[in-house]
């Protein structure tokens, strides 16, 4: 059991497996499916609301997605605690800036990796908001609830993916 | 014994069952290699397909429990209406963000976690996304999101078929690509 906890690498299949059996328990015992988009909206209302309170609650999207601390939103954090301690087990915990992928086919310049997970960072987050969820919130949880909306939306995330990445990589291949 | 309906409204329990269920997340993602900029590119490159292998094992799994307890009448689908609008251009963006980035919303900060700080950036890009896209709702909510109504919540819906039928073709055509993804050496 321990040497398994200790590995830095389990089956893709046995993984999703278990992602299938959380979510299970997510509508079991939560009533919900497992989605992580909204949090981010929630934070972005929670800074809104620092900056002003009143101009924060006339915002109909707020309404919608209230900036409150819940399960979605605490989520998020249980999720970087367990990524820790998967990593810090395996003994794979380090700090990184520069993907090595990345690295490669683009230099080591710190600023151009911030930049584009900048610039990538807002894109996910006003995409995900705008179709309703993300990779797992569609692409997961909707898909295997046999959403039409969740199927259209996976398709059109792994389209557009695969388009830039082809374009800032080279289609047929990293680095081709 | 406490009813799921006491344990769903329990004020105090959501919460903990929230962060335990992000903990589970977090360390299976960590685990299935996904919370790996090299991994999800690879992925978008079609040169490594760890990505989908553990997407369709989710689906494929959790599909048939979701469905299993649902005709035991222990739990509600959560789907929700939609529109060509929002989901296609949404979608398209999201996809654009995801090669950017090389991080989900969830793997971002499962990436964090294991140590990587770009995926902090991307995790403050998302929320301002998410917030840019917040001030612009009021605008675009009936010109561009409500626009075009898709004719159907659900796949079964859209086939006029019963949902148990679409779930054994959906478990079929999942074990179908994971079998031939293997067959091709990925």
């Amino acid at each position: 059991m321990i040497e398994w906890l200790l590995m830095a690498r389990w089956s893709p299949y046995l993984v999703g497996a278990g992602i299938g059996v959380l979510i299970w328990t997510a509508f079991l015992l939560s009533d919900r499916p497992l989605g992580c988009s909204t949090a981010y909206a929630k934070t972005a209302g929670m800074v809104e609301v620092a900056v002003s309170r009143d101009s924060a609650k006339a915002m109909p999207y707020y309404q919608k997605i209230t900036p409150t601390i819940d399960w979605q939103w605490i989520l998020l954090i249980g999720i970087v605690i367990g990524a820790f301690l998967s990593a810090y087990l395996s003994g794979t915990l380090s700090l990184l800036l520069i993907p090595p992928l990345f690295a490669a086919q683009f230099g080591m310049d710190p600023l151009l990796r911030l930049a584009t997970a900048l610039v990538g960072g807002i894109f996910l987050g006003f995409g995900a908001r705008f179709a309703g969820g993300c990779t797992s919130g569609h692409g997961i949880s909707g898909t295997l609830q046999l959403s039409l909306v969740s199927w259209v939306a996976a398709i059109c995330f792994f389209a557009g993916g695969i388009l830039v990445a082809g374009l800032l990589f080279g289609f047929g291949g990293a680095g081709g | 014994m406490t009813s799921l309906a006491a344990i769903r409204s329990g004020p105090k329990l959501q919460p903990v069952l929230g962060l335990v269920t992000g903990i589970i997340f977090g360390f299976l993602l960590q685990k299935g290699g996904v919370t790996e900029y090299d991994v999800i590119l690879g992925q978008l490159l079609l040169t490594d397909f760890t990505v989908v292998k553990v997407m369709l094992s989710a689906v494929l799994v959790g599909m048939i429990g979701v469905f299993a307890l649902k005709a035991a009448g222990q739990v509600r689908l959560h789907c929700r209406a939609g529109t060509a609008g929002a989901t296609v251009f949404g979608g398209l963006i999201f996809g654009a963000g995801f090669a950017l980035l090389g991080y989900c919303p969830g793997t971002a900060a499962g990436a964090v976690g294991a140590g990587a700080l770009d995926a902090l950036i991307g995790m403050a890009g998302m929320v301002l996304g998410a917030g840019i896209f917040a001030r612009l709702y009021p605008r675009i909510e009936n010109s561009v999101l409500n626009r075009g109504a898709f004719p159907a919540d659900t796949l079964p819906e859209l086939l006029g078929v019963r949902p148990g039928i679409v779930v054994v073709i959906v478990a079929l055509v999942i074990t179908g690509l994971l079998y031939l993804i293997a067959v091709a050496g990925f």
